[in-house]
């Protein structure tokens, strides 16, 4: 593997607003990367300037191993797929996919036969002749991400391209992006501010926050031992607690949380317990934090409990549709959480 | 019912606004040297009169002339300064609007004058191609509003895509901005021309000799009555309501102008 794209300590600057700071980040061909974060976070500032639409302010691009900060948007091989799809409203179907090969000045019939060729691969070659603003969300989505790999580059953009999008058409787009990025080979940067999105389909996803990274991992890297605070709230379904470091685990304000590992004595301490590693029960335990019930939350089969300790402490837990009968959680009383032992995740301490 | 009186009422004030020119009509095609009624017998005398006028056609041939050049000149500016606006930002830009769209406030009389005066100045009065620069100046502002109106509706991602599949700049403008505008430019087009062809006032300033079809117009009812002017009247109110109808009939064609 080599590194197709690299991002070497770039920073972007609008007036006094810094959008990207100091970024660094290696992409290698055929990766699937996703940016996430919330919006104002610079991921799509930094896809800007990988296609050349905003100068960075200081640090290099680099796209195969060429420094690419004097080259002009137009000169670069970064289609993107742009959030609002972008397409030409005054083109049909097929000449959209064309633009770019005849801006490459590619013989009228070569580029005719090669759009075609795309359609086709998206299944929707039938629609050649009809004008963009007649077609569905989905059918849209599909010229766009053909005009974008018409040309056949090596490294593909894209803007929260689905977010536009029905929940049943994502995750049918999600299959088809997935699909053709393994069939191509080819680099994807995908900037989303889904988590879903993102972590069903990226090899590696970065977070970023403020202009920075962070943290980069695989998804589930990023799930299992979130690097800090930011990215443990972000990453979402995370019960976060604090508390100081004793002798076999931390003293936090719902008792002793057990963990082995090393850290030193008497120093604050923030873990993170996945929602989905809490076990609920209605019957006491010992070592059992008692909670009462707040709200609920369906999404699918999947349930979220929001649930408060005695002290006020707030907890997630994720668990199956099916298994909330048992616990008939609309008759009142109190709800026991265990979690097992070693299960919680330390935050490195860091000095934000 | 409210309704019926809403259509009456839009009956009575289309007829008020109209019924000069409907009289116009008429009487080009009466036989009566008076416009009085009853009318006399229906004759084709008139037009066949202004046919055989080489003064006419003379007046005609001014009249598209400037009217053509007017229209594509005052729609290139026009494009050019929304274009200006739609793309950039820049200090006094609030200004730099306002004094383009100025010239249509200015009293017809004070900018003919004015253009009489600035043009003799620099020895380019009393040509045809003077009338053009006084119309491109009149009418370069509906030409960019118009088109501004266009450009408010654009994706802000469209050029951008244009330049992101290969397009420099200057072929994304070609390739994507123009043709997002046609509807538009055509309509563009279409109202400078009409407005061009219908002016008076700085044509007769500025024009010296040259005379456009109002100025005609105007000449021959100085001197005595002559139907005629019914007849050329028509004509002209033929070529701009054409104009004007096709202009409007761009801008608000839902299918032209649907964006993605």
């Amino acid at each position: 593997m080599t590194a197709l794209v690299k991002i070497d300590a770039v920073e972007k600057r609008f007036g006094d607003f810094v959008a990207v700071r100091c970024m660094n980040l290696s992409i290698d061909q055929g990766e699937f990367v996703a940016i996430m974060g919330p919006s104002g976070c610079g991921k799509t500032t930094t896809l800007r300037i990988l296609a050349g639409l905003e100068q960075p302010t200081s640090g290099k691009i680099l796209i195969g191993g060429r420094v690419m900060n004097d080259v002009s948007a137009h000169q670069r091989d970064t289609p993107m797929v742009w959030q609002s799809l972008a397409l030409f409203p005054f083109l049909n179907v097929r000449e959209n996919v064309e633009f770019g090969l005849k801006m490459r000045r590619v013989a009228v019939q070569e580029r005719s036969r090669r759009a075609i060729d795309w359609l086709e691969r998206m299944e929707i070659a039938d629609l050649a002749g009809r004008m963009v603003d007649t077609l569905s969300g989905g059918q849209r989505q599909r010229v766009a991400l053909a005009r974008a790999l018409v040309t056949e580059p090596q490294l593909l953009l894209l803007d929260e391209p689905l977010s536009a999008l029905d929940a049943h058409l994502v995750i049918r787009m999600q299959g088809v992006l997935n699909r053709l990025q393994r069939e191509l080979g080819i680099t994807f940067i995908y900037v989303t501010h889904s988590q879903s999105e993102a972590f069903a389909m990226a090899d590696r996803v970065v977070i970023m926050n403020n202009g920075g990274i962070a943290q980069v991992g695989s998804p589930r890297d990023i799930y299992r031992t979130p690097a800090n605070r930011f990215v443990a709230e972000f990453v979402g379904r995370n019960n976060i607690l604090t508390g100081n470091a004793t002798v076999g685990g931390i003293d936090t304000a719902v008792g002793l949380v057990k963990t082995t590992h090393s850290v030193t004595t008497g120093s604050a301490v923030t873990l993170v317990i996945a929602a989905d590693q809490i076990a609920i029960s209605r019957k006491p335990a010992p070592g059992a934090v008692e909670t009462k019930l707040i709200s609920e939350e369906f999404v699918g089969s999947v349930v979220t409990l929001f649930l408060e300790a005695g002290d006020g402490t707030e907890f997630k837990v994720q668990l199956q549709e099916r298994a909330l009968a048992e616990l008939d959680i609309h008759s009142g009383g109190s709800f026991h959480l265990t979690w097992p032992d070693n299960i919680a995740h330390i935050l490195p301490i860091s000095p934000s | 019912m409210s309704t019926w009186i809403l259509r009456i009422w839009l009956g009575l004030v289309l007829l008020f606004v109209f019924m000069p020119i409907i009289f116009s009509v008429v009487f080009s095609f009466n036989s009566d040297r008076f416009p009085t009624i009853p009318l006399g017998h229906f004759t084709l005398h008139w037009y066949q009169t202004i046919w055989a006028d080489p003064d006419v056609w003379t007046a005609a041939r001014n009249s598209v002339i400037v009217s053509l050049s007017t229209c594509v000149l005052a729609t290139m500016l026009g494009f050019c300064t929304a274009y200006t606006d739609y793309r950039y930002n820049f200090r006094l830009k609030g200004a730099y609007l306002a004094l383009i769209l100025l010239p249509p406030t200015i009293p017809l009389i004070i900018l003919a004058l004015a253009m009489l005066a600035w043009l003799s100045k620099i020895g380019a009065s009393g040509q045809l191609w003077s009338i053009i620069i006084a119309h491109t100046v009149l009418t370069a502002p509906f030409a960019m509003a118009i088109i501004r109106l266009r450009l408010n509706q654009i994706d802000q991602d469209l050029e951008a895509a244009g330049w992101n599949l290969g397009a420099s700049e200057w072929v994304a403008l070609r390739a994507v901005v123009l043709p997002f505008c046609r509807p538009a430019i055509v309509s563009a087009l279409c109202l400078t021309a009409a407005i061009s062809f219908d002016e008076f006032a700085v044509a007769w300033y500025v024009g010296g000799l040259n005379k456009t079809i109002p100025v005609l117009i105007l000449e021959i009812v100085q001197g005595n009555i002559d139907p005629q002017v019914n007849s050329i009247g028509s004509f002209v109110f033929l070529t701009s309501m054409t104009l004007v109808v096709l202009a409007q009939l761009l801008v608000f064609n839902r299918v032209m102008w649907r964006s993605a």
